[in-house]
């Protein structure tokens, strides 16, 4: 079995599970957030008045809650589903419940591996699509609608059908251009949107074996992109490392066997990829970044939880250090920890001298909630991982996906840039 | 769940359609369902409420429903009057929360299917049978049946009412 068969097996209490099985597994983490939180509770209540006694939850330690949509609060409605999800977590005991602006908080899918609140072997679901991200710590992770997750709070398991598993291997040596994101657009453009539907994505090879565990989340994160119900990579020393700095808590990883069965393998060469940049308005429609050179910018956004982690901040102060940005720039970091160790490491620094506004850890424009949404005719080009018509604000808007460092080099230009294009 | 439903067809012929279209961004702070019904399709068709009886039906290419997880995106075309929507494929995540919150069936059919069937179309969809009929042409579709346990949380009218074994 692969790690994810295995992993929801264990779950189940099933000796061997095979794709297409439909089974009821056990969940050990579960998360709700801003948006889905308020779902839940609107859930909670029409089966209260449907005569559900729903005066406790299944574990409240097994449950934790962020506020990363619509903070800092976008408006009056935005304000009271704060309020809201506060007296929801009061109620039920959640302590884990991250509050903007009483210390660490942030986007709900950086939590996750930053405060290491979800370990190796583990089935977490999160009410957010992106929840896939943290497949790359070795965790069967998978995003759940508003019913699903209330579903899971009363009884502590939900269904899945197991998929079938998609295994990329990325091999050989990877240039200093060139990072995760560059990787995951090339694979979705190869794919498509949906090449990946109900089936679980599996990264493996010399580049994800060396790559560190920030970027190997860019790779999960996007593949909710392909349609893809899990995005995994197999626990290692990266792993364990990254969470010995974070945790003492123990855990049971899961490996596949060796003779496990992969319904399609697909191999990358890296030396062979170019800097990618996702037109509007899919994220499989990727050309490589010097071929759309030139493309004019009104903005550029470095923010989300695809690409604001602290190595994508690093990437971005590379290209932007003693230089001047020419468009609009934004930088969000995901997380309140990764703000401060960016003020550290005097990341923050650069950015603002280089011109650019930093605000505070929030999904904000990425989901064309608030703090920097585009107007009508407007292009930007971001960190993020979406750009249907409408994703960061106007339905006529335009929003290039990139690299932190394609994001920068293009934000110093004032066009689409490639990396290697902008002199130190 | 009734075993037959009927109602006219609500056409968009287009793949990928996703669920920033379905429900835009801004209105996922809503969680009243009528008012989420007035913003369903927006990105797509900011008519569409308009146009919906209860109990219609949308045809669309593959896909649909890509994207964020909204549970918001079922919810407003169930409130807006759509109880089903028959397309080659779903997005995985809208189609568990269409299923389990027993808001409207996400129901399989072929993509040769999508292209026989006309906006304005009248639909009757046997579930005991699997057979869609088109009034209006007087033609007959298969449909694909859904597994067990989907079927028997369809029964269920949604996942609250269902027990697992």
């Amino acid at each position: 079995m692969t790690i994810t068969e295995k992993i929801l097996a264990r779950a189940a209490g099933k000796q061997k599970l095979s794709p297409d099985d439909v089974v009821f597994a056990k969940v050990d983490k579960v998360m709700m957030h801003d948006v889905s939180g308020p779902g839940v509770i609107k859930v909670f209540s029409e089966w209260e008045k449907k005569g559900v006694k729903l005066d406790h939850i299944w574990n409240p330690d097994s449950v934790w809650v962020t506020e990363d949509h619509f903070v800092p609060a976008a408006d009056r409605v935005s304000a009271e589903n704060v309020i809201a999800l506060s007296n929801f977590t009061k109620k039920y005991g959640i302590n884990k419940h991250f509050k903007y602006g009483l210390g660490q908080y942030g986007i709900c899918h950086t939590l996750s591996h930053e405060e290491a609140l979800v370990l190796p072997g583990e089935v977490y679901v999160g009410g957010d699509s992106h929840t896939n991200t943290t497949g790359a710590m070795g965790t069967f992770a998978a995003g759940l609608g508003h019913t699903d997750v209330a579903y899971v709070l009363m009884n502590g398991q939900i269904w899945f059908r197991v998929p079938e598993t998609l295994l990329f291997k990325i091999e050989g040596n990877k240039p200093a251009h060139i990072m995760a994101k560059d990787i995951i657009l090339q694979i979705i453009g190869d794919i498509g949107t949906d090449g990946a539907n109900y089936k679980a994505m599996q990264f493996v090879g010399s580049v994800v074996k060396n790559l560190i565990m920030e970027e190997r989340l860019t790779l999960t994160n996007m593949t909710t992109e392909a349609g893809a119900k899990n995005g995994i990579i197999e626990p290692d020393e990266t792993t364990n490392a990254y969470l010995r700095e974070r945790t003492d808590a123990k855990y049971s990883p899961m490996n596949g066997d060796a003779d496990a069965h992969y319904s399609e393998v697909f191999t990358y060469e890296i030396e062979k990829l170019e800097p990618t940049v996702a037109k509007p308005f899919s994220p499989s429609n990727i050309s490589a970044a010097r071929e759309l050179q030139g493309t004019e910018l009104d903005k550029a956004y470095i923010g989300s939880c695809t690409g604001a982690k602290l190595e994508d901040l690093r990437e971005a102060a590379k290209i932007l250090k003693g230089k001047k940005v020419k468009i609009r720039t934004e930088v969000l970091p995901a997380a309140q920890s990764i703000y401060m160790k960016a003020l550290n490491e005097g990341l923050i620094n650069i950015f603002m001298e280089a011109g650019a506004v930093v605000g505070p850890p929030t999904c904000g424009a990425c989901c064309g909630a608030h703090m920097g949404v585009l107007g009508k005719d407007e292009v930007c080009i971001s960190t993020t991982n979406r750009n249907f018509p409408g994703r960061m604000g106007h339905v006529e808007s335009k929003t290039y996906l990139a690299s932190p460092l394609v994001v920068a080099a293009s934000a110093v230009k004032g066009k689409i840039t490639d990396p290697r294009d902008v002199k130190n | 769940m009734k075993r037959t439903l009927r109602g006219k067809v609500h056409k968009y012929d287009k793949d990928n359609i996703d669920t920033d279209v379905i429900l835009p961004g801004p209105y996922l702070k809503i969680h009243d369902h009528k008012e989420l019904a007035k913003h369903a399709m927006e990105g797509i068709d900011p008519k569409f409420p308009e146009k919906v009886s209860e109990g219609d039906f949308l045809v669309t290419g593959n896909n649909f429903g890509c994207g964020s997880s909204r549970e918001h995106a079922p919810i407003a075309l169930s409130q807006a009057g759509i109880k089903a929507i028959l397309s080659p494929s779903f997005a995985r995540i809208f189609y568990r929360n269409s299923v389990d919150g027993g808001y409207l069936l996400p129901i399989e059919i072929d993509g040769s299917t999508v292209k026989k069937i006309s906006d304005k179309d009248e639909l009757e969809i046997n579930l005991a049978q699997n057979r869609i009929t088109n009034i209006t042409k007087n033609e007959q579709y298969p449909m694909k049946p859904f597994p067990e346990l989907i079927a028997r949380i369809v029964e269920s009218g949604g996942l609250m009412n269902y027990k697992p074994a």
